[in-house]
């Protein structure tokens, strides 16, 4: 019986954490990519002092965001969410919402940034190549995103990795209750604290087994891109 | 009938002007070749005329119609490129499949599957790629490649293709392949074309008519015997030598002349002549030292070596002076180890102006 409820724990935590991270990064792809996009086509910078203000500006403000500590955005977000914040009417805070509005904000910074650099980097030639070939803009923009899209995979890679490894930022805003906000991140730290090293490393190895398989994945799907 | 006519054209990047005053005109069906070192707008000129830049100053006509380059214009410039083929000088293809490369302008202009499966294959027989199909194009050697962005621009049959150096550190082999390639297609679809190159054989072969293109400015333009004043025969022997170049030939008070072969670069010669000239100096009269030599040679370039190959007992070395002239040197094997030579080695080459022939 005690065995039991062991691993239905750990499903559960397991199980939570995939789900929380797994939808912080998909609704942050469906608005990173289109940004990160965007900002890695060069035509739209340049060739005015504005623009190219902002480009600037922009670029320095992702860089800064990807290295943005977890922490700090757990605290912002608590902050909001609280019962005296300004959203604190919604009831979110220590609810698997908040958790994802937390990682949400931490992966969509990686995202832009990391498809905004692999876009750049097959903008200019790919465009060129695609509309001297009798493109139109829109169809050498869908080139090149296509051209970039292993750089856009590796983004959603790098932004998972990420998000299910972080700690301190859903701790926050999750509270770390047991069945109902507790991931493996958060309950290795209780875990630990409390002594029980075997729950502790057991959710360790999950959450490394989880990391392996993914970067497996990135590999095989970039190894196969590649050698096409 | 003319297909381009060039007229006036200018053009400045942050206030280097890289073409000045260039005009031409280009009939149908005709083969062109622009020769002309590094840097002297080649490459500009054909994207200008692609329609991927745009002018400073200065009119094109395609078919008598003006083009407009202005941005508002972004309908017409697709629908003029589609009547243009292109070929870079540095090769970008698609990490797809050679035949989805090959597709994929047609696919932009709403073919149907049946024409471009036709239209692929075609196109690849042409290049005599026949076979590659399903091989990811970036998988390809340097060659092949280049001949897939061939079938590229010309699988949608376009009126005028446009060549920058297309052969460029290509073996011999893919050489007369891409050759023989443009001479079909000129000669049997009449398909005009513009091309650029460094080769003087290549140009002799193919061009109908030839420009020289020099800082920006076009030098010469007609046939090959109207703008060397010369039968090609005496220069074909030569193309393909080391130390061959060209450009404009004045003299001088003392009674030598000074050629400019590239911006800033000039080689003094014992003869006297005024216009353009293609010079030979041999690879052995070439002295080589580490130090500034006090020489009666009246010709001395500061360069660095890029390349070294082993003859024998003796060895070749290319040194570049400036950014894109290239000297070929011979010296003896025992020299090349006294003097501790290794790739990067900054020398200084010397020549006598008596050793400056021309061709």
């Amino acid at each position: 019986m005690v065995e039991s409820t062991f691993w239905e724990e750990i499903l559960n935590i397991t199980l939570l954490s995939l789900k929380v991270s797994g939808t912080a990064v998909l609704i942050g792809a469906l608005i990173g990519i289109p940004i990160g996009t965007f900002l890695g086509f060069r035509q739209f910078k340049g060739k005015r002092a504005l623009m190219h203000f902002i480009d600037v500006m922009s670029r320095s403000l992702i860089n800064t965001f990807m290295g943005l500590p977890p922490v700090l955005v757990g605290l912002i977000v608590y902050l909001l969410f609280t019962s005296s914040g300004p959203l604190g009417w919604l009831g979110l805070l220590y609810t698997p919402t908040a958790m994802i509005i937390t990682q949400l904000i931490m992966v969509v910074p990686i995202i832009i940034g990391v498809t905004m650099s692999a876009v750049g980097s097959v903008e200019k030639t790919v465009r060129e190549r695609a509309l001297a070939l009798g493109a139109t803009e829109a169809q050498a923009a869908w080139l090149v995103l296509r051209e970039a899209r292993m750089g856009v995979l590796t983004s959603i890679i790098a932004a998972f990795g990420a998000a299910i490894s972080e700690v301190g930022g859903i701790m926050i805003t999750g509270g770390n209750i047991r069945w109902w906000t507790r991931t493996l991140t958060t309950a290795i730290v209780v875990e630990t604290e409390l002594g029980n090293f075997t729950m502790a490393l057991t959710l360790g190895a999950i959450l490394l087994s989880i990391s392996f398989a993914i970067n497996l994945a990135l590999t095989i799907v970039q190894v196969k891109g590649a050698g096409r | 009938m003319p297909i381009i006519e060039v007229q006036n054209l200018f053009k400045e990047y942050s206030g280097r002007q890289v073409l000045k005053d260039v005009s031409f005109t280009v009939n149908n069906g005709e083969i062109f070749v622009l020769i002309g070192p590094n840097g002297a707008g080649k490459s500009t000129l054909l994207r200008i005329l692609d329609l991927l830049e745009e002018p400073t100053s200065g009119r094109v006509l395609f078919n008598g119609q003006l083009v407009d380059y202005s941005s508002r214009a972004s309908k017409n410039k697709v629908a003029l490129r589609r009547r243009i083929g292109m070929v870079f000088q540095r090769t970008v293809l698609f990490n797809m499949s050679v035949f989805d490369n090959v597709a994929y302008p047609l696919k932009v202009r709403g073919e149907s599957e049946h024409i471009i499966g036709q239209k692929v294959k075609e196109a690849l027989e042409l290049v005599r790629l026949s076979g590659f199909e399903h091989k990811n194009a970036l998988a390809l050697s340097g060659g092949e490649a280049q001949r897939v962005s061939i079938a590229q621009a010309l699988v949608a049959e376009p009126e005028l293709l446009l060549l920058d150096e297309p052969t460029a550190n290509l073996d011999p082999r893919n050489v007369s392949i891409i050759e023989e390639i443009l001479f079909r297609v000129n000669s049997e679809r009449k398909t005009t074309i513009i091309m650029t190159t460094h080769n003087m054989l290549q140009a002799e072969n193919l061009a109908h008519r030839i420009a020289i293109i020099n800082g920006g400015r076009i030098e010469a333009v007609g046939t090959f015997q109207e703008v060397f004043g010369k039968p090609a025969e005496s220069v074909r022997n030569f193309a393909r030598l080391d130390n061959v170049f060209y450009g404009f030939s004045r003299i001088t008070t003392e009674g030598t002349s000074i050629i400019d072969i590239d911006e800033g670069l000039q080689i003094e010669a014992a003869f006297r002549k005024i216009g353009n000239v293609v010079v030979h100096i041999p690879p052995e009269d070439i002295i080589m030292s580490t130090q500034p030599l006090l020489s009666s040679a009246r010709n001395m370039f500061e360069g660095r070596i890029v390349q070294i190959s082993d003859m024998g007992h003796i060895v070749k070395l290319k040194v570049n002076v400036g950014a894109v002239k290239a000297f070929t040197v011979q010296i003896t094997k025992k020299s090349f180890r006294e003097m501790q030579l290794t790739l990067d080695s900054k020398v200084f080459i010397a020549f006598k102006a008596s050793s400056v022939q021309t061709i």
